[in-house]
């Protein structure tokens, strides 16, 4: 279970989280919603461990593991991942190659051992099929020259491969038409089940008609502003967060 | 009491004491070679600060360090690296070491010192007037000659070039004359290596002619020891529609310098100059090119990637000369450098120098750090921060390592190559 009470963290000086309290019990998803600007962003970084922003106060803890002293491929390797807003593109990386380090890297965390380039293909490509992507994906450098809603798949591949019990997912569906939308949903909810845990951070509803969260909070101006189930994310949609959060 | 000679004085003194005993000392034509280049050594002297050329980097610590010549034969054979190719010229302290190779026997290609009477009218042909090519004129011992004849495929040849444990800081200056004949083809894998802690000066000579319509593709893998100096001049003349590759690599050494020039003297001949410098602490690593394009409708290609950490110093010059008879010519260089400490300083110097009216050619140059973005989506996957910077600066070198094509150049060079961060970083 993730575990966060009183986080505040700020940029450059300036406060950008103001003491969000959350917990998102195992087997749980939960969704937060906010404006731009309101902080989620900085959420998804701070979790993942992200440098350049100082965390002032407060906890944030994983299964007891304290995320905030842990380096960001300990929290992979410990099952949190980050889904991007804007996944990075690798010049001179080999898609395959990158993945299957990624892989090793997390199994040998894990105390796994390693799998070769053929396990690995194998894999890999199961795990294609089944979100409906192209093996073409494989031979590419990381995202370069990848379409908005290709660098997501690839997010989306990412997390198949490395199997977290924590996702979180910074705006994933922004930039998605609504077929690449449902891959990125369908992936998600391939793995839910009782040992997976996901944040879903979104600026719109559309994402959780197809992600159906269990919770849904409203992050405003750097504090969690409100709680409530599903149907929060739909007034949210037909009343905008001034008069909800208000 | 009298000064220290200084390097240059130390040089010639060497030269005076041996030059009856140096091969071909007692042939005329050979012992006039080497007066004449005394004499432009004696004027010139090793190269100091003040000269243009040498702005960037120092060779005062040569001078300091009182090399000797090797000429004494080594008792001891250092490990030889693995043996990639079907055949290898190995060369220890500059000499021919005729047990440890293994020669094509369809082509000429051996001992320069034990065939210097059929080097006439190669040796020194190409050869400018430069200082340390006169420093290598006035004292090679040996070195590789190789005539390949014309429309001949050589396959690929191994040159392997070795420093001893003689306990005192020697100085070897091999020559190696290579010819490759019209239509003919050949792959030479260069490795020069070293003991890890010996002061030594490896200052070779390539003499290269590329004919018309034939290929070199020559592959330099510089893995000199930490405390050794490497000075090498590459001289490669290529005519009409001939191609010469040159990929060198910098990853040993303290002090490296690598002057490649190479003149496209036919129409359609083409050059393509590839290569990688990886410094560490206390490693200066100095790649010099001189392109001269003399003849319509050539192209030349220059894409150097240099990598360094610690206290460490990169340099890049790089010329393009495009006389005017030179027309249509497609010339393009390209240097970057990514420095991975504070420390770490590049000096950049791309030149263009054009006569002919209808040219392409462009140069660019960038320097950077790594990206700390890259590097947070590698870690966020689990990758630990040491193996992600190796990733990326891996993924840094793609582009100038995508041109060396043969495997087994391919297989040295990434061997060379991976890890090199990690080993850096420990």
């Amino acid at each position: 279970m993730l575990k966060i009470e009183g986080l505040t963290a700020e940029i450059d000086g300036k406060p950008i989280l103001k003491g969000i309290d959350l917990e998102i019990p195992t087997g749980e998803i939960h969704a937060i919603m906010g404006p731009n600007g309101s902080g989620k962003s900085t959420l998804s970084y701070v979790l993942s461990g992200r440098e350049g922003y100082e965390i002032t106060g407060g906890s944030a803890t994983y299964n007891g593991l304290d995320l905030l002293a842990m380096e960001p491929e300990e929290r992979a390797g410990s099952g949190v991942f980050l889904a991007f807003q804007y996944p990075v593109e690798l010049p001179g990386v080999g898609n395959a190659n990158f993945l299957r380090t990624a892989v090793n890297a997390v199994r040998k965390h894990k105390g796994e051992p390693e799998i070769d380039a053929m396990q690995f293909l194998k894999l890999a490509r199961t795990k294609i099929k089944a979100l409906q992507m192209s093996d073409d994906m494989l031979k590419r450098n990381v995202n370069v020259g990848f379409s908005g809603g290709e660098k997501k798949r690839n997010e989306v591949l990412q997390m198949a491969l490395l199997e977290p019990t924590l996702a979180i997912l910074d705006e994933t569906d922004s930039g998605l038409d609504i077929d690449a939308l449902k891959i990125v949903a369908d992936g998600v909810n391939a793995m839910r089940g009782a040992n997976f845990s996901s944040l879903v951070i979104t600026h719109y509803q559309r994402l959780l008609d197809y992600i159906v969260p269990d919770r849904v909070h409203v992050l405003m101006g750097g504090r969690i502003v409100k709680s409530g189930g599903p149907e929060l994310a739909l007034a949210l949609e037909a009343e905008g967060y001034a008069k909800v959060a208000a | 009491m009298s000064a220290q000679p200084s390097g240059t004085q130390a040089f010639l003194a060497r030269f005076e004491g041996l030059r009856e005993h140096l091969p071909g000392g007692r042939t005329p034509w050979v012992a006039q070679l080497r007066a004449e280049a005394a004499e432009l050594f004696g004027a010139a002297g090793l190269p100091g600060r003040r000269i243009e050329a040498w702005r960037y980097t120092d060779l005062a610590p040569i001078a300091q360090a009182g090399f000797s010549e090797a000429l004494t034969l080594v008792r001891e054979t250092p490990a030889l690296p693995p043996m990639r190719a079907p055949y290898r010229a190995v060369f220890v302290d500059g000499r021919f070491a005729e047990n440890l190779s293994l020669l094509p026997g369809s082509y000429r290609c051996g001992s320069l010192a034990a065939g210097l009477d059929g080097a006439q009218g190669l040796l020194g042909a190409l050869a400018e007037k430069l200082p340390l090519v006169a420093l290598n004129t006035m004292l090679f011992e040996d070195g590789l000659l190789l005539d390949l004849p014309a429309d001949t495929d050589g396959g690929v040849l191994e040159l392997v070039s070795l420093a001893s444990h003689t306990g005192r800081p020697i100085a070897f200056h091999p020559r190696h004359l290579i010819r490759i004949g019209d239509g003919a083809s050949l792959t030479l894998i260069e490795t020069s290596t070293g003991p890890a802690g010996a002061a030594y000066l490896h200052n070779p000579v390539f003499e290269i002619a590329v004919g018309a319509g034939a290929t070199l593709s020559h592959v330099r893998i510089q893995r000199e020891g930490r405390a050794g100096f490497q000075l090498s001049t590459v001289q490669a003349a290529v005519q009409a529609g001939g191609t010469y590759d040159n990929f060198t690599l910098n990853a040993g050494a303290r002090l490296v310098r690598n002057e490649i020039h190479a003149a496209l003297l036919g129409p359609k001949a083409t050059c393509h100059m590839n290569g990688a410098q990886l410094a560490g602490d206390g490693q200066h690593a100095d790649t010099t090119t001189f392109l001269d394009h003399a003849a319509p409708d050539c192209a030349s290609r220059q894409t150097y990637k240099t990598v360094l950490a610690g206290k460490s110093r990169g340099v890049f010059q790089g010329k393009i000369l495009v006389r005017q008879a030179a027309q249509r010519t497609d010339g393009y260089q390209m240097n970057q450098a990514l420095l991975l400490s504070e420390e770490a300083e590049i000096d950049a110097k791309p030149q263009l120098e054009i006569y002919a009216d209808d040219v392409k050619c462009s140069h660019g140059a960038t320097v950077g750090a790594l990206d700390e973005a890259q590097l947070f989506y590698l870690r966020a996957r689990g990758i630990p921060a040491e193996q992600a910077r190796a990733m990326l600066v891996q993924a840094f070198l793609v582009e100038a390592v995508e041109g060396v094509t043969n495997p087994i150049a391919q297989a040295a060079l990434a061997e060379a190559t991976e890890g090199w961060w990690e080993r850096e970083a420990a």
